[in-house]
C-alpha cells in the first residue's frame, strides 16, 4: 500500500514538476520584459532540477543527482551573466 | 661488408637534428651555430671517408627500416659510388660555405636561422642523393626546394628576395610533382619503388608502353630543378638569395639534383631515342643561351647564374648523348664545375662585400686592392672557361670529344660540334670579361667601401677550391681518378668503359675545337669590350625572350584572373547562402539513395512509422502499469518535450529581431535536451549539454555587446521577395529538418543484432580499467581522436584569441551601452567617485555569494575529473566546470577586478594541456607498447581512498587542462574587447581635447 502510496506521488511530482516547466516556458514566450524572460528561465531550470531528483528517486539511481548538482551549482551562472548584461549592457566589463 | 646501418642512419640525420638544434638558439650565438654546423658538415663528411675503402671496392652499403610495409615501401638508404661522390661534395663544400658564410653573414642576420636551414637544406641534399627509394627521393627533392625557397628568402625585407625566392619555388616545386608522377610510373612499371630493383630492371622501363609518360614527367621535373632552358628563368632571380647559399644551393649541389637524377636513371632509361630527343636539344640550347646572355650580365652574381645555367645545359648535353663515354664527362664535369663555380661564388661574395657592389660596371683595377682574391678568381674562372692545366679543361675536352662522335644520325647530331665550339667560345668570354673588368683596367673610384683582402678564414674556402681546381687540372690521375672512377661505377656498373684523364691527348679534334673556342672566345670579348662597358643593360638579341615575364604573367593569369572569375560564379561572402548552399546539398545527397535505390516505397515507410506509434504513444502501457518504466514515455516527459520543442521552434522565430530573447529560449530547450539523456540514462551526455549550455548563454551575451543594433524597420524586408526566400528557406530548413529526424528514427527502430556499442560496454572494464564506458572510449579506446580533437579545439582558440586582437567593432556599437552611461550619470551624483562601482554597488551581495563559491565549483569540478574514469564525468566535464568557476569571478567583479587578483594564463594552460596528452601517449613507447596503450591499477591515496589510476587519468589531465585553458582564453579574449574599446575611446577623446586645445591657441 505505501508502495502504491509513493509510486503515484512520485508520478503526480514528475507531472506538476512538468506543468511548471511548461507554465515558466509561457512566461519566457510572453515576457513581456527581458526581466521576465530571464526569471522564467531561471525558474524553468530549478524545475527541471527538481525533475531530475524525482526521476532519480523513482529510478532508485543516484546517478542522476550530478546534473541536479550541476544544476543546482552552476544554473544561476546564466540567469547571473543575463542579468548582468541587462544592468549594464555588457556581461563581463 | 661492416654494418653501415648506424652511420649512414646518422649521415643522413645529422644534419637535421642539428638544423633542429640550431634553430632552438638564441640569436647572438653566431660562432656557436657555426662551429655546430661546421661540424657537422665535416662529421657527414667523416662518415663519407669511413665509407670510402667500401665504395672504392664497389660494394654499395645499405640500410633499410620498414616504414609502410603493407606497401611495399620502406625507408631505405643506398650509398654506392655515385651517390657517394655527391655526398662528399655536399658535406664537404657544406663544411667550405659554413666557413665562409660565418664571416659573411652580418651581426645584424639572424645566425641561427641562416645556419638552421642550411643545414636543414644539407640534410634534404644528402637524402636526394643516398635515397634507394624513388618516393623517398622525391620526398627529399621537394625538401630541397622549400629549403631554397626559405634561403632565397632569407632576406625577407626585400622585395626581390621574396619574388625570387616565390618563383623558384614555384617551378621547382612544380616540377617536384611531375617527378613524383613520374616516379609513380616507373614504380608501377618496375613493380617496386627500391632503386635497386629499378636499377637491375634493364630494358623494362624503355620498352614499356608508358616510358614517354613516365620520361616526359621525369623530364620535366629535371629540367626545372637544373634551371634547364626554357625554365632557367629562376635561377637568375634566385641571386637575391645571401652569396654563400648562391655557392652553395645554386651552383654547387640543388641545380645538380637534376643533373643527379638523370644521370641516376641513365642506365634504365636512356637506351632510347626520346631519351636524346628530349635532353640533347635542350641542353644544347641551354649550353647556348645561357652562355650568350651570361657574357651581358652586369651582375656579377647574374653573370655567374648564367653561367651556371650553361654549364648545367652542357651536362644535360652529355646525359642526352646516351654513350657512356658521354654519361663519364657528365659526371666529371659535375664534380668539377661545383668546385670552380663555388669558388667563384665565394669570390664574388668578397668582392660584394669588400667593395659594396656587385655591378661589374662600377668595379674595376681590384687587383692592386685585393690581390690574394683576385688570384683565386683567375684560377676558378680559367677553370670556367677550361684554360689547359685546370680541371674545367679536362672535363671540357671529354665534352669536345664528344660531341663529335655520331649519336643518333641527324642533321642536329652533325651540328653538335659547332655548337659546343660556339658556346665554348662564349663561355672564354664571360670569363675574361670577369677578370678583366673587375680585377684590371682603370682602378674604380666611386666604390661605397674602400676594398681590400677579407680575413684568412673567408678567403680559405675558396683558396682550397681553387687548389683542388688546380691540382685536379695539373695531376688528374694522382687526385681525382679513384673519386670519379667510383662514381662512375655507381652509375655505369659493367658499361663502364675505357677513359684517360690524362692533360695530353696529342693533337685531336677536340684540342683543335678548345683551341678556337679560346683564341675565338678572347677575340669575341675584345669586340664586345666597349658595348659591355656602356649602361646597356642586357644582351642585344635575346632582350625581349624573358622567360621571367611569360611567367609572372602565367602566374597572375592563374592567381588572380581566374581565381577572380571563379570566386565570382562559386563564392559569397553571405554567411545565409553559404549554409543555405550547404544545407541543400545535404538533403540533395540524403534523398540521392532513396530515389536511386530500388525499393524505397513511401506508403511502406509511413507503415512502419505507423506501426511503430501503435506500439508506443498510443498503448495504454503507461497508464496502466503499476510502476512508470525507465525508457519509457510519460507524460511528464512528454510535457518536457513540448517544452523544449516550443524553445527551439520560438528560438528560432525569435532570432531575427530578438536576439535575447533567442538565447534565453534556447537556453529552455538545452534543458529539454539534457532531461531527456537523464530519463534515457545517459548521465555523461546530460552534464555535457548542461555546462555546454551554460557556457555558450554567457559566449553569446558577450559576443551580443558588439552586434549592430535592433532594425525593425529595414526597408526590403517586407518585399515579395524576401518574403519568398524566407518561405524558400523555411521549406529548406523544414526538408532537412524531418530528413534529419527521419535518419534517426530508422537507426534506432531499425533491429541491431551486435552493435560496436556493446563491444565497447563489454571491453570498457577489462581492456580500459573503467566503467564509465563514454570516457573510456574518449580517453582509451579512441585516444588517438580525441588528441586530434583537442588539438583542434586549442588551435581554434588561440585563431579566435588571435583574430580578435584585430577586432574592430561596428561604429554603432562602439559607445558604452545605455544602461551603462545612464546608471553612470546617476551614480556620479549620489556616491563618491573613485570606486569600483561594480564592487562597491551592483555586484555586491552577488559577488560575495560568487567568491565564496569559488572554491566549491572549483571542489566540483576536481570531484568530476577525478570520479570521470568510472561515472559520470572526466577530463571535458571537470574543464568546463573549472572554466565555469573563474569566468563567474570575471562576471562578478570586472576583468579588471579579476586580472589584479589572479593570474590566468589560459594559452599555457592550452599548451601544457596538448603536451601532457602527447606525454602520456608517447609514454606507452617507452614501455614498447603502441602509441597511447593505456595502463591502469588501483591505488590507495589518502583522503580519497581506493583510486583507479590509469594512465589515460594523465592524458585526461591534459583533456581538462585544454578545455579549460580553449574556454577561458575565448571567452575571456571577446571580454576584453570591451576594456580595450574603452581605452582607445579614451585616448582618441583625449587627443581631440589637446587638438582642440591647440586649434585654440591658435
Amino acid at each position: 500500500m505505501s508502495m502504491t502510496i509513493l509510486t503515484w506521488s512520485l508520478m503526480a511530482a514528475q507531472f506538476m514538476l512538468a506543468i511548471a516547466m511548461v507554465c515558466a516556458c509561457l512566461r519566457m514566450f510572453r515576457g513581456p520584459r527581458a526581466q521576465d524572460r530571464v526569471l522564467a528561465m531561471d525558474s524553468l531550470y530549478l524545475n527541471g532540477m527538481g525533475l531530475m531528483l524525482v526521476f532519480g528517486i523513482v529510478s532508485g539511481s543516484t546517478l542522476y543527482f550530478e546534473a541536479a548538482l550541476v544544476i543546482a551549482l552552476l544554473g544561476f551562472v546564466s540567469t547571473v551573466a543575463l542579468a548582468k548584461f541587462l544592468m549594464r549592457g555588457e556581461a563581463i566589463e | 661488408m661492416p654494418d653501415a646501418k648506424l652511420p649512414l642512419t646518422l649521415m643522413l640525420f645529422l644534419p637535421f637534428a642539428s638544423s633542429a638544434a640550431t634553430a632552438l638558439m638564441p640569436a647572438g650565438a653566431r660562432n656557436l651555430v657555426a662551429w655546430l654546423a661546421g661540424l657537422t658538415a665535416l662529421a657527414v663528411f667523416g662518415l663519407g671517408l669511413w665509407a670510402a675503402p667500401e665504395i672504392y671496392a664497389g660494394t654499395v652499403l645499405r640500410a633499410q627500416y620498414a616504414w609502410l610495409p603493407e606497401y611495399g615501401l620502406n625507408f631505405s638508404i643506398r650509398l654506392d659510388g655515385f651517390a657517394w661522390a655527391f655526398a662528399m661534395i655536399v658535406s664537404g663544400i657544406g663544411a667550405l660555405v659554413v666557413l665562409y658564410a660565418r664571416y659573411y653573414m652580418s651581426p645584424d642576420d639572424s645566425a641561427p636561422r641562416f645556419f638552421a636551414f642550411l643545414l636543414g637544406f644539407m640534410g634534404a641534399m644528402l637524402g636526394v642523393v643516398i635515397s634507394g627509394n624513388l618516393i623517398q627521393l622525391v620526398f627529399f627533392w621537394e625538401l630541397t626546394s622549400l629549403f631554397s625557397f626559405l634561403l632565397i628568402a632569407y632576406w625577407h625585407h626585400k622585395d626581390a628576395a621574396r619574388d625570387g625566392a616565390r618563383m623558384a619555388l614555384t617551378v621547382t616545386a612544380a616540377g617536384g610533382l611531375s617527378l613524383f608522377a613520374g616516379m609513380l610510373i616507373i614504380g608501377h612499371i618496375v613493380g617496386s619503388y627500391e632503386l635497386d630493383v629499378v636499377l637491375s630492371s634493364g630494358r623494362t622501363i624503355v620498352d614499356h608502353a608508358m616510358y614517354p609518360a613516365a620520361l616526359a614527367l621525369v623530364a620535366f621535373g629535371a629540367l626545372t630543378k637544373s634551371a634547364q632552358f626554357p625554365f632557367h628563368f629562376w635561377l637568375p632571380r634566385a641571386m637575391t638569395a645571401p652569396t654563400p647559399v648562391s655557392a652553395y644551393l645554386h651552383s654547387a649541389t640543388m641545380v645538380k639534383a637534376g643533373v643527379f637524377l638523370l644521370a641516376r636513371m641513365w642506365p634504365v632509361m636512356a637506351a632510347s631515342d626520346y631519351w636524346f630527343w628530349v635532353f640533347t636539344p635542350v641542353g644544347a640550347a641551354t649550353l647556348l643561351i645561357g652562355a650568350f646572355l651570361a657574357m651581358f650580365q652586369q651582375d656579377l652574381k647574374g653573370l655567374l647564374a648564367y653561367s651556371t645555367i650553361s654549364h648545367l645545359g652542357l651536362i644535360v648535353l652529355l646525359l642526352g648523348l646516351g654513350s657512356p663515354l658521354a654519361a663519364v664527362a657528365a659526371i666529371f664535369h659535375m664534380i668539377n664545375h661545383a668546385t670552380f663555380k663555388a669558388s667563384l661564388f665565394m669570390a664574388a661574395g668578397i668582392i660584394d662585400h669588400e667593395a659594396g657592389t656587385r655591378d661589374i660596371r662600377q668595379l674595376g683595377g681590384l687587383y692592386r686592392a685585393m690581390p690574394i682574391t683576385a688570384t683565386l678568381a683567375m684560377a676558378a674562372a680559367a677553370a670556367m672557361a677550361g684554360v689547359p692545366l685546370l680541371n674545367g679543361f679536362l672535363s671540357k675536352e671529354m665534352f669536345f670529344a664528344e660531341t663529335i662522335e655520331s649519336h643518333v644520325d641527324s642533321a642536329f647530331d652533325h651540328t653538335l660540334p659547332y655548337l659546343a665550339t660556339l658556346a665554348g667560345m662564349f663561355s672564354v668570354a664571360y670569363s675574361l670579361r670577369l677578370i678583366d673588368q673587375v680585377f684590371f683596367g682603370p682602378e674604380a673610384t666611386d666604390l661605397p667601401r674602400k676594398p681590400h683582402d677579407p680575413a684568412i678564414w673567408m678567403l680559405a674556402p675558396a683558396a682550397l677550391l681553387a687548389l683542388m681546381c688546380l691540382l685536379v687540372g695539373v695531376l688528374p690521375t694522382w687526385t681525382i681518378s679513384g673519386f670519379l672512377s667510383a662514381a662512375v661505377f655507381g652509375v655505369l656498373g659493367a658499361l663502364t668503359p675505357e677513359y684517360s684523364l690524362a692533360v695530353w691527348h696529342g693533337l685531336t679534334p677536340a684540342l683543335l675545337m678548345s683551341v678556337v673556342a679560346l683564341g675565338g672566345g678572347t677575340l669575341t670579348y675584345l669586340g664586345l669590350k666597349d658595348y659591355l662597358s656602356g649602361a646597356v643593360e642586357g644582351p642585344p638579341l635575346l632582350r625581349r625572350l624573358s622567360g621571367k615575364r611569360l611567367f609572372e604573367r602565367a602566374i597572375a593569369m592563374l592567381s588572380w584572373r581566374w581565381a577572380r572569375v571563379l570566386e565570382e560564379l562559386l563564392g559569397t561572402n553571405r554567411l545565409q547562402s553559404q549554409l543555405r548552399a550547404l544545407v541543400v546539398i545535404m538533403v540533395l545527397a540524403g534523398c540521392w539513395p532513396l530515389l536511386a535505390g530500388a525499393g524505397f516505397s513511401p506508403a511502406a515507410a509511413l507503415a512502419s512509422v505507423g506501426v511503430w506509434l501503435g506500439n508506443t504513444w498510443l498503448s495504454p502501457r503507461w497508464l496502466t502499469s503499476s510502476a512508470p518504466m525507465v525508457g519509457m514515455f510519460d507524460p511528464a516527459l512528454l510535457l518536457v518535450w513540448a517544452v523544449g520543442v516550443a524553445c527551439a521552434v520560438g528560438a528560432a522565430w525569435q532570432a531575427k529581431y530578438h536576439r535575447l530573447v533567442a538565447l534565453i529560449l534556447m537556453g529552455g530547450s538545452g534543458l529539454a535536451t539534457s532531461i531527456t539523456f537523464v530519463w534515457y540514462s545517459a548521465p555523461d551526455l546530460a552534464l555535457t549539454q548542461l555546462l555546454v549550455e551554460i557556457v555558450t548563454v554567457v559566449l553569446i551575451l558577450l559576443g551580443l555587446r558588439w552586434m549592430p543594433r535592433r532594425d525593425e524597420l529595414i526597408p526590403d524586408d517586407q518585399l515579395t521577395s524576401a518574403r519568398l526566400r524566407r518561405l524558400r528557406d523555411l521549406f529548406i530548413a523544414i526538408a532537412a529538418g524531418c530528413g534529419v529526424a527521419a535518419l534517426a528514427f530508422a537507426v534506432l527502430t531499425s533491429e541491431q543484432t551486435a552493435t560496436i556499442g556493446d563491444e565497447m560496454i563489454r571491453r570498457a572494464h577489462p581492456e580500459g580499467g573503467g566503467h564509465n564506458v563514454v570516457n573510456v572510449i574518449l580517453v582509451d579506446f579512441r585516444g588517438f581522436d580525441t588528441l586530434g580533437e583537442i588539438t583542434v579545439l586549442g588551435a581554434v582558440a588561440i585563431t579566435v584569441f588571435a583574430l580578435l586582437r584585430r577586432f574592430r567593432p561596428a561604429r554603432d556599437s562602439f559607445a558604452a551601452p545605455d544602461q551603462k552611461r545612464f546608471q553612470t550619470e546617476y551614480d556620479s551624483t549620489r556616491y563618491a567617485p573613485g570606486k569600483d562601482p561594480i564592487n562597491a554597488h551592483y555586484m555586491l551581495v552577488q559577488g560575495v555569494i560568487i567568491r565564496l563559491l569559488f572554491p566549491v565549483i572549483c571542489a566540483m569540478a576536481a570531484f568530476l575529473f577525478m570520479r570521470g574514469h568510472d561515472l559520470p564525468g572526466g577530463g571535458f566535464i571537470g574543464g568546463l566546470t573549472f572554466a565555469i568557476a573563474f569566468i563567474l569571478q570575471y562576471i562578478a567583479g570586472g576583468a579588471r577586478w579579476v586580472e589584479d587578483r589572479l593570474v590566468v594564463l589560459p594559452v599555457r594552460w592550452i599548451g601544457a594541456g596538448i603536451l601532457l596528452a602527447a606525454a602520456t601517449g608517447l609514454g606507452a613507447l617507452l614501455f614498447g607498447r603502441p602509441f597511447l596503450t593505456t595502463a591502469f591499477r588501483y591505488v590507495e591515496l589518502p583522503l580519497f581512498g581506493k583510486t583507479p589510476m590509469a594512465s589515460a587519468l594523465s592524458f585526461d589531465l591534459g583533456v581538462f587542462a585544454l578545455v579549460f585553458g580553449a574556454t577561458v582564453l575565448m571567452l575571456i579574449a571577446i571580454a576584453h574587447q570591451s576594456i580595450r574599446v574603452y581605452r582607445t575611446m579614451e585616448k582618441a577623446s583625449v587627443r581631440e581635447k589637446a587638438a582642440a586645445r591647440s586649434r585654440g591657441d591658435v
